[in-house]
């Protein structure tokens, strides 16, 4: 067993084997592994990497933790109303519960605390190097890693450090996606994504178009509607709006009991679509196209008050857009109309521009990884993404595990190698490997993944290593 | 220290669908003058005891030792918020609710049923370590043993009455009879679901961040026999340290010094996580 190396920082003790080709010293860190973020995915990876007995570095880009959750890092996607979309219990790290007499759904203020508290309890800012921007990634020999980094924002000199073994925790929702729309550029009024939106002031008296019906594109539709002096909200298909309670329980909640009683997901879409027809209604009443697609295929949108505005006409549900013009907005069914500002609410892509695409298997370079279980990487044993997933449910408990798989993994790999050779043969052949009922394809759903169909995927995978 | 590897549990669907309702929870505590850098203690109590147990002597000594402590009172007992449906779960969520709250990473001392309750917590709390004092893990064999010492408080029991201990089973003869009859008289008692699933529960799952876990109690304990305190040990891989002398409320027995005197010493010797994965 080897001693986990000391916690400290690197310096002039640390030993120097090699030089990086620019003939700076490269800093040997031994067993450390490095974790790349301080986000929700990586703090649950430095708690359990460390309670597994291995020293941890973790850099971190901005000056707190948090990641996306903190609204003060200029990458953080939220806005001032920002609440969580999957309820408690499934969104807590599941051997660290939330407070249980929070809200069902926490305001993303309240999730910052959570995490602020997860870092103090488990002290884990001992191991966080704020202010530090990781710029390149490379494999060397013996499955280690160098790691170069600097101080965000360019400054200072770069260094570099050897690690046994390297996380990504980097996240998903920090580069925006915007599509390509003709006339973008000749259009007078304002243009933002969401990313940039932050409080409702922004729409205040305007007329907007929010473009994009995920939970982000709703939840400013909404705002819109109270705020806005009109909100025409534009979406590609028809979908379910899923309300955040049903029979007086969060939904989530109604539907693990269904998956804890393993009922089939037929009749679990059958028993969904009941449910909304009775409670919601029928959606093309209100000038809602109809859904395309049932329930369970798209990535899920909790929203009880889309539907509400609609009713209200604070909304105007609209087709696709098909151009801009200068002064309007035509849409696919030919209508033109006159917003002042548009907001795109199209999402995210994730995006790891300090490592060569081709070594997680991206070999177009167009961001869209070849993982198995969207985290271990075809013959780079050594290197794992952390939260790569979009989960019909919470992100973190899901994280967890992928963080306590990897800690188990790097542990097998001293003790039992031969154990570890078997899970990078099942890594190989399982890489790209989907965890979800069929899904309607986009960029966005390319990780989308079922929460209980991923888990039982990841427990399966940590018996399997353990041999049991 | 190192208990065998288990597989744990991931999936909970029952437990995501169904959360256990909150509660008012009574938690009594005593700082340190001087932060030491020790990490807290959390106090759980056994089946019909509250947080006072602990307040009477173990609080206050542990923190003159330099180590913060906390003990909760399970919901229904003490002064918690009345919970006359509460489960095994129930009380494990209560501590596991109060040890994620404190400041640092705790360690949990169950007392009783209590370090049953704590056992199961170490199942979905990474705790520093853990401390079963007299630990009472249920099943038929103690339903036997607490018959022969004492029927007519433990056969209410069986028929979902409350479980009545006698002074002769909690204390030494050493403690006064004033004393002694106080403390009797501010006994409660559990929920009867919780009561029926010591005897009928499962067993507790492996513990997740492999805290070590030391096991105490006395050879002359009239509620938890000397074979059950081994038999408690040995699932964790150790022996029991013994007070020989004692009742089963060590910590309200006349020597209730030495035991959390052992405890703590215990605790600077282990500063870390004993054994790795």
């Amino acid at each position: 067993m080897p001693t986990p190396t000391e916690h400290g920082r690197p310096d002039a003790e640390t030993t120097t084997l090699a030089r990086s080709h620019d003939g700076r010293p490269i800093a040997d860190r031994g067993d450390t592994v490095c974790v790349i973020g301080a986000g929700a995915s990586g703090l649950t990876a430095i708690k359990n990497l460390a309670e597994h007995g291995f020293g941890v570095d973790c850099y971190e880009r901005e000056t707190g933790i948090g990641g996306a959750w903190n609204w003060r890092h200029d990458r953080s996607p939220v806005y001032a109303s920002t609440h969580l979309i999957s309820s408690r219990p499934f969104t807590q790290f599941p051997d660290f519960p939330m407070p249980d007499d929070w809200p069902d759904y926490p305001h993303h203020s309240q999730l910052l605390s959570y995490f602020e508290r997860y870092a103090d309890h488990f002290d884990l800012r001992r191991h966080i190097w704020f202010g530090t921007e990781v710029v390149r990634i490379e494999p060397v020999d013996g499955d280690r890693w160098d790691v170069t980094t600097r101080s965000t924002g360019g400054y200072g000199p770069e260094r570099t450090s050897r690690y046994a073994a390297v996380l990504i925790a980097n996240g998903h929702n920090w580069s925006p996606k915007l599509p390509r729309y003709d006339g973008l550029e000749q259009f007078r009024g304002e243009v933002m994504h969401a990313s940039s939106y932050k409080d409702p002031a922004q729409l205040r008296g305007k007329r907007v178009l929010v473009v994009g019906a995920g939970n982000t594109g709703c939840d400013i539709a909404v705002e819109a509607a109270q705020q806005a002096s009109h909100c025409w909200h534009s979406t590609r298909r028809g979908y379910w709006y899923a309300p955040k309670y049903v029979f007086g329980r969060p939904a989530d909640q109604v539907n693990d009991t269904l998956l804890a009683l393993r009922v089939p997901l037929r009749a679990r879409q059958w028993l969904y679509h009941r449910t909304l027809r009775l409670t919601v209604g029928d959606l093309t009443r209100f000038g809602l196209p109809a859904p395309d697609h049932r329930v369970y295929e798209t990535h899920p949108i909790a929203n009880s008050q889309l539907v509400y505005h609609v009713g209200h006409g604070a909304i105007t549900p609209v087709p696709d857009v098909a151009r801009l013009h200068p002064h309007s907005v035509e849409l696919t069914d030919g209508r033109q109309i006159d917003p002042e500002l548009v907001v795109f609410a199209t999402g995210y892509l994730p995006r790891f521009e300090f490592l060569d695409a081709k070594i997680l298997g991206d070999d177009e370079g167009v961001g869209r990884p070849r993982l198995w279980l969207n985290a271990f990487v075809p013959n780079h044993p050594t290197l794992a993404v952390a939260g790569l997933l979009q989960p019909d449910s919470g992100l973190f408990p899901l994280v967890h595990w992928q963080a306590v798989l990897f800690a188990r993994l790097l542990h097998t790999r001293l003790t039992r190698p031969d154990r570890a050779d078997a899970f990078a043969g099942r890594v190989s052949a399982g890489a790209g490997e989907r965890y979800s009922g069929r899904v309607k394809d986009s960029t966005r759903h390319w990780f989308e993944v079922g929460h209980v169909d991923y888990l039982r995927a990841l427990e399966r995978a940590l018996r399997d290593l353990e041999g049991k | 220290m190192t208990q065998v590897s288990e597989r744990p549990r991931i999936v909970r669907g029952w437990e995501w669908a169904r959360p256990v309702r909150p509660v008012r929870r009574e938690v009594l505590s005593a700082a340190p003058e001087l932060e030491e850098g020790h990490p807290p203690l959390l106090f759980v109590p056994g089946f019909g005891h509250g947080a006072w147990a602990y307040a009477e002597h173990w609080l206050g000594h542990t923190a003159s030792r330099g180590f913060p402590a906390y003990a909760v009172s399970l919901r229904g007992h003490g002064g918690s918020g009345p919970a006359p449906e509460a489960d095994l779960r129930a009380y494990t969520h209560d501590v596991v609710q109060v040890a994620a709250g404190l400041p640092r990473q705790a360690v949990l001392v169950g007392h009783g049923a209590g370090a049953l309750v704590v056992a199961h917590a170490l199942a979905r709390y990474p705790a520093r370590a853990a401390v079963l004092v007299a630990p009472v893990f249920g099943g038929w064999a103690s339903l036997g043993a607490a018959l022969r010492r004492n029927p007519f408080g433990t056969l209410p029991a069986v028929f979902g009455g409350g479980l009545r201990l006698s002074r002769s089973q909690l204390f030494s003869r050493e403690l006064p009879e004033a004393e002694a009859r106080r403390y009797t008289a501010r006994l409660g008692r559990a929920a009867r679901r919780a009561q029926w699933q010591l005897l009928t529960g499962a067993d507790p799952e492996p513990a997740v961040g492999r805290p070590p876990v030391l096991v105490l109690g006395s050879p002359d304990d009239r509620v938890v026999p000397a074979t059950a305190l081994t038999r408690a040990a040995r699932r964790y891989g150790s022996a029991p340290l013994l007070f020989p002398g004692m009742g089963h409320d060590l910590m309200l027995d006349a020597r209730w010094q030495e035991p959390i005197d052992a405890i703590l010493d215990w605790l600077l010797k282990h500063p870390g996580r004993a054994g790795r994965p």
